[in-house]
């Protein structure tokens, strides 16, 4: 989905508010949140996908107004009411107030079909794909043209393992993308590289 | 908007929250005796930046184990006891060189090598950082106080699959003949992202 967390080459923010050895954690909650998740994702009760997808669902402004522990106590929470483990009144009376979780979730999809294996030195071509659902492809590479550098182990497809669709695992590709190709006119010099997954991936015959 | 504005208004403390899921868990026997305390000691003790500077200052001083961290990164860091999440199956050592700086990001979401390089700070999952360091790397490094000579290529890696990497920074000059436990005192987070040089 072309959701709020998709935040790769967006304009208009400001300078990064950096400070050498930065706190990890300001709050106890936070580092009982960041547990509780982890306890969450051992126990088997999400997928990494699932919890990524139930943070991208989250209501836009909200998103864009939490913290980063908060849209993950916020995920944590959307799955368990999702997954039956609790309930969302359940919930909002412990909490004594109202618990705003992520919007529904559309549905996913399994691999492309007749998508191809590349090696590195193939140059590539993102699909033009528009999904509802999740999917691990920043849209600033999409319909753009690289060449693949690295190729990793076999991974769940996360258009499919964020929905409960069955499908194959595919290897992600370390593509090389040039700045300019990206944001021609309007980007510095850099050599992006992005992982991407093989069902959006196309040969690239241009030569 | 307003519909929202009027939710946030009486929506309960992320601590209420917090607590709320972990009263729920608990109820459901689900928070065995520990095992948050279990993950909190991890989160503060375990997963620390000082486990790849480690990782560094080995592959500063041992040519054998940096060919081996470069071609398997997950393999090599298990060589000094390092393991990394199920789910997490590669890892990609970005070697820095003079013409060469490596940093990374995840405009996604947060995804980091936590196990290795410790858990994102703020500002790598900041809005600012994640929109902008794929098409203004030049620019937002030298507002972070890393100004790159022109001539040095820059490349970003947006961590947007389970693949991790991590920056294998350049070893300091002065640090010649330094013992691998003095060149790991100086490794940062910092410089394994590859927002600052040593």
């Amino acid at each position: 989905m072309d959701g709020m967390h998709d935040l790769g080459g967006r304009q208009g923010f400001g300078a990064v508010r950096y400070a050498l050895n930065a706190q990890v954690f300001h709050a106890p909650w936070e580092k009982r949140v960041n547990a509780l998740y982890s306890l969450a994702v051992r126990l088997g009760l999400f997928n990494m996908d699932e919890y990524r997808h139930a943070i991208e669902r989250m209501e836009p402004r909200h998103y864009l107004s939490a913290s980063y522990y908060e849209r993950s106590l916020t995920s944590l929470a959307t799955l368990c009411v999702e997954k039956g483990i609790v309930s969302a009144d359940e919930l909002e009376r412990r909490a004594g107030g109202a618990f705003p979780l992520a919007s529904p979730s559309a549905p996913g999809r399994g691999n492309v079909a007749g998508r191809e294996r590349f090696v590195p030195g193939d140059r590539v071509r993102v699909r033009d794909d528009h999904v509802p659902g999740h999917a691990r492809m920043p849209g600033y590479i999409r319909g753009k043209r690289g060449v693949v550098v690295g190729v990793s182990p076999a991974y769940p497809f996360p258009d499919a393992h964020a929905h409960g669709v069955s499908a194959d695992d595919e290897p992600t590709y370390d593509v090389r993308f040039e700045a300019a190709e990206l944001w021609p006119s309007d980007a510095d010099p850099a050599r992006v590289h992005v992982g991407v997954f093989e069902s959006y991936l196309v040969r690239d015959d241009v030569a | 908007m307003a519909e929202f504005m009027h939710v946030r208004a009486s929506v309960a403390s992320v601590e209420q929250r917090t607590a709320a899921i972990e009263a729920a868990f608990d109820a459901r026997g689900l928070k065995t005796e520990g095992a948050l305390e279990q993950l909190e000691h991890a989160a503060d003790e375990v997963w620390v930046p000082r486990n790849g500077a480690r990782v560094v200052a080995r592959a500063w001083t041992d040519a054998a184990y940096k060919r081996r961290l470069l071609a398997n990164g997950r393999d090599a860091v298990l060589e000094l006891g390092l393991t990394m999440p199920k789910h997490h199956r590669h890892l990609v050592v970005l070697e820095d060189t003079p013409a060469v700086h490596n940093v990374i990001c995840c405009t996604l979401c947060s995804c980091t090598a936590f196990t290795i390089i410790g858990l994102p700070p703020d500002w790598y999952k900041d809005l600012e950082y994640r929109s902008r360091i794929v098409r203004q790397s030049r620019t937002v490094l030298r507002e972070m106080g890393l100004d790159l000579p022109p001539e040095v290529e820059i490349r970003v890696w947006d961590t947007t699959a389970d693949t991790r990497y991590m920056v294998l920074p350049l070893r300091p000059a002065h640090t010649e003949g330094w013992s691998e436990a003095q060149l790991a005192d100086i490794v940062t987070k910092e410089s394994m992202i590859g927002v600052a040089r040593l």
